[in-house]
């Protein structure tokens, strides 16, 4: 009999790995193709799942991969393609492969079926992408009883296991995915009995990096009208009070915008949304964490606190499209691929972004190398509720940068980093917002 | 219902023999005196109405090992600490348990709580806990440096331990079944009669028979002895204790436990490691009527979270893992309510309200002692067997890995514990096989970490599929 112990996974062998990247979803994908495009030698692609391809594998609807192909698939069918992409140019995706930690050096601890082994590569590449917030960190009253799930919970049931955990189920959240959520229900013959939303439209917005254009609202109209077309009546304003039941979800307590409380029979409750980065590994390990974002703290390469560790796609920050994490993750490729041939730019000064308003919900990178070169163009905010007003760049007593915008929960806003620093002569900047 | 789940099943008639002893309740307490009769040679059945074990009381608590330093002088409550606390020390190796000494500290909020510290230093003395001390501000700083600024005085208390509230009343329950216990769930007691010396307990499965009866039915207790005995000498009175569960990452935060000064009612809230690496701050005390329900409740929580940041600044940025709440079987009485009724081979072992975990194994050699004054002997069992348990927690110093470590596990399920398919599967065979999410998630953590089973569900109720009487869900018929 074989020692099984003895045996180690395909991954360490005597050939060193450049690059590891934790995550075979969009961003990692594309960030593995761009560094074999880039000529880099050993590109393992580290995937937790018994298939590469992320999030989209179980978001069985379309639209996905306008930005990358040009056309409209399925979730499934643009994880495949993605996966297809990666092994046409000899990534090693390495599936069933947990990282249990990342230390210094880039040294990682794994697990396989052939158990935990230690590797190392030159550059790691954090692409663990996000998660939606659970009913526990939701703080939401009530039972804890069963039948309460994230929509990609959901999905995966749905289009992975081919399963439903109840028929007639609450949707919390208007996000994107919320929408998404009804077509998955849809699909599997769950009917939802209500939809709510907490903010007063809904939180979706046109998914500007797609398409970009000045259709937001009748697009939102359209979304509007979606619920109600599939026979869920939508609240919006309105809030989950708490969750009743014994063994399985029975009801559920709701407060409509006007006040009035209301209870709604269910079988279920789907917490949509409100998504978290899928820092776990950056949490327990090594390196620096932005609260605001919950991702690690990078600058505009994507460099981590670690400069051997670089972060791309969601984990960076949370909720964005496929199509917006493949492009990063493409960059992220490059910019790795540059820093292994010492090629990348130095920076004479690096300057942190401050928030000093509990309006704006991230700014991300935190920091900002000078001079501007390589990277992300742009720093990328959220905020937590609709304003209108300025967006007010200072450093010391100097304002450098003002913008009026108007602003939505969940909604990008994007400022260039030079537009940003270019009347920056030194110290940091500290980014407030002025509503008017 | 699946042909998996064999629940619904009538006793068998070879379980119909007389049994010695029948455990009502499998919780901690009626875990750990299953296993202390059997060990001392009885034939033991214990019976619990859900269909995993620790359904009840003991599901929710906050897995500190006590020395007893502040429980009443005087009390069967301290003598249970007391003995408990000694004999997990003895076993918990064998039986490949986790305990992490990582000392506590009680800690003085305001000058009057500090005026408070010499009271609980000569009690916790008077209890014959010698090594607890008074340390200063400037030392307590030195040892707990996340604290706030407004910690003034502390007593320490370096026998606190913490352990996992579920490994170890599974691993009291294994090694009852292994040296010859039977277990039956899904099997509520109904009614009985005594008669010739002989119980007859007519339960939702059938009839059992057995010499002596031990209550241990929790939250319940007092409803079965007035079902069984036609009175009760004690009210159940559930008290509700909500936490909250901090990342991981909060979890070097604290280097002991964090006890509050006490107050009359309850100890007040606790900031714990536990010892799966997170960090958690509750129970609160919340007398209700319900003996099942608990729900917990959004501005609770969120003043248990600002009371963690009010002690612990740098709570702040940390993001919660989980919440759950539990209920504690208190009564009227501060004490323990253990009664052994002689006329009718009886024992109630009620009102555990607090100090179950801690007290467990102390309970069972106590009620052992009474059993055995009435005459009653058996032959204890000679090199008993140790049970298996899963490994939960990585232990070098045990030589102890986790499964994960391991070769051949086939496939991590569970991301954020860690848990692998084989541990699944084992979980859900054998005579305490899972019968229900909540059980396989004691028994082995699936969907307790960071994501709360945003990545596994999916393949949970696939892996589960036919062992829940309520699974996780269903197959979609549409072809």
């Amino acid at each position: 009999m074989v020692d099984r112990a003895v045996e180690k996974s395909s991954l360490g062998s005597d050939i060193p790995i450049d690059v590891a990247i934790i995550g075979g979803g969009p961003s990692g994908l594309s960030a593995a193709i761009e560094l074999k495009r880039c000529g880099v030698s050993r590109v393992v692609v580290l995937e937790r799942e018994s298939e590469a391809g992320g999030i989209p594998r179980h978001c069985g609807h379309p639209p996905f991969g306008m930005r990358e192909f040009k056309r409209i698939l399925t979730g499934p069918n643009y994880a495949k393609k993605l996966v297809a992409l990666a092994s046409a140019v000899e990534v090693e995706i390495h599936t069933m492969t947990t990282v249990v930690e990342a230390r210094p050096d880039g040294e990682l601890l794994i697990t396989t079926n052939f158990g935990a082994e230690v590797i190392n590569a030159g550059r790691v590449i954090y692409a663990t992408g996000v998660r939606e917030m659970p009913r526990s960190a939701r703080l939401i009253s009530g039972k804890r009883n069963s039948g309460i799930v994230n929509s990609g919970a959901l999905q995966s049931m749905v289009y992975l296991k081919h399963r439903m955990p109840f028929k007639r189920p609450i949707i919390i959240g208007t996000e994107l995915v919320s929408f998404s959520t009804i077509m998955t229900c849809h699909h599997a013959g769950i009917k939802p009995v209500t939809m709510i939303g907490e903010h007063d439209e809904i939180t979706a917005r046109w998914p500007y990096s797609v398409f970009p254009g000045l259709i937001d609202i009748p697009f939102r109209t359209g979304l509007r009208i979606f619920p109600r077309i599939m026979g869920i009546p939508l609240h919006l304003g309105a809030r989950l009070i708490a969750i009743d039941g014994d063994d399985n979800v029975s009801s559920v307590q709701i407060e409509l915008a006007n006040g009035i409380r209301q209870t709604v029979e269910c079988d279920g409750v789907i917490l949509t949304g409100k998504f978290t980065p899928e820092a776990t590994l950056a949490l327990s390990g090594h390196l620096d964490i932005d609260p605001a974002t919950g991702g690690p703290v990078v600058d505009q390469y994507g460099r981590c606190s670690d400069p051997v560790y670089c972060a791309t796609g969601n984990l960076l920050r949370p909720g964005e499209t496929a199509g917006w994490c493949w492009n990063e993750g493409r960059q992220a490729g490059r910019l790795v691929a540059d820093d292994l041939k010492n090629k990348l730019p130095e920076f004479d000064r690096r300057i942190q972004i401050y928030l000093s308003d509990t309006l704006i919900k991230y700014a991300m990178p935190k920091f900002v190398g000078l001079p501007l070169s390589a990277g992300m163009e742009d720093l990328q905010l959220r905020f937590k509720n609709s304003a209108k007003g300025y967006i007010i760049g200072t450093s010391g007593e100097e304002t450098v940068y003002r913008r009026k915008v108007s602003v939505h929960p969940e909604h990008r806003v994007i400022i260039a980093l030079d537009k940003l620093t270019n009347k920056c002569s030194e110290g940091n900047i500290q980014l407030t917002f002025e509503e008017r | 219902m699946s042909s998996k789940n064999q629940d619904h099943i009538s006793l068998t008639p070879a379980s119909n023999e007389i049994f010695d002893i029948v455990v009502i309740g499998a919780g901690v307490v009626g875990c750990a005196i299953a296993r202390g009769f059997v060990l001392e040679g009885a034939h033991v059945a214990i019976v619990e109405k859900a269909s995993d074990i620790l359904d009840g009381a003991s599901k929710a608590n906050s897995a500190i090992l006590h020395t007893g330093f502040d429980a009443p002088s005087g009390s069967l409550e301290l003598d249970c600490i007391r003995d408990g606390y000694q004999e997990y020390m003895e076993i918990h190796q064998e039986l490949g348990l986790p305990l992490e000494k990582t000392g506590a500290h009680v800690v003085a909020w305001n000058d009057e709580e500090v005026a408070r510290l010499d009271s609980i230093l000569s009690q916790a003395h008077a209890n014959g806990v010698a090594d607890v001390a008074l340390i200063g501000k400037k030392e307590l700083q030195t040892l707990e440096p996340n604290l706030s600024g407004n910690a003034l005085a502390a007593i320490s208390v370096p026998g606190e331990a913490i352990i996992d509230p579920w490994s170890a009343p599974y691993s009291y329950l294994r090694q009852a079944l292994l040296n010859g216990a039977e277990a039956f769930f899904t099997c509520e007691v109904e009614a009985g009669t005594f008669d010739n010396g002989v119980w007859q307990l007519q339960t939702s499965r059938g009839t059992l028979k057995s010499r002596h009866v031990i209550n241990c039915a929790g939250l319940y207790g007092d409803q079965i002895n007035e079902k069984l005995l036609g009175r009760s000498t004690f009210g159940i009175m559930p008290r509700k204790g909500q936490f909250v569960v901090f990342d991981k990452a909060a979890h070097s935060l604290v280097n002991s436990v964090i006890l509050p000064v006490p107050s009359e009612r309850t100890k007040g809230i606790v900031i714990f490691q536990t010892v799966f690496g997170n960090l958690a701050v509750g129970p609160t005390a919340e007398d209700q009527i319900s003996r099942r329900d608990v729900s917990t409740d959004k501005d609770t929580l969120q003043s248990l979270i600002n009371a963690g940041i009010d002690k612990i600044p740098a709570l702040k940025h940390m993001p919660v893992t989980a919440v759950y709440a539990g209920l504690r079987p208190a009564t009227e009485n501060k004490d323990y309510q253990i009664e052994l009724d002689e006329t009718q081979n009886w024992i109630t072992v009620g009102g555990i309200r607090s100090t179950g975990l801690s007290g467990a194994l102390g309970i069972s050699k106590y009620v052992y002692k009474l059993y055995s004054q009435t005459g009653n002997k058996h032959k204890p069992v000679k090199n008993p067997q140790l049970p298996k348990s899963p490994v939960l927690i990585e232990a070098s110093t045990q030589g102890l890995r986790r499964d994960w470590q391991k070769s051949d596990h086939e496939e991590v399920v569970c991301h954020c514990e860690l848990v692998t398919k084989r541990e699944i599967e084992q979980a859900l065979e054998g005579s305490l096989a899972a019968r229900s999410l909540a059980g396989l998630k004691r028994q082995t953590r699936v969907t307790m970490g960071r994501c709360q089973g945003f990545y596994c569900t999916a393949r949970l109720a696939e892996l589960t599929d036919g062992h829940f009487s309520n699974p996780i869900a269903k197959k979609i018929n549409n072809g």
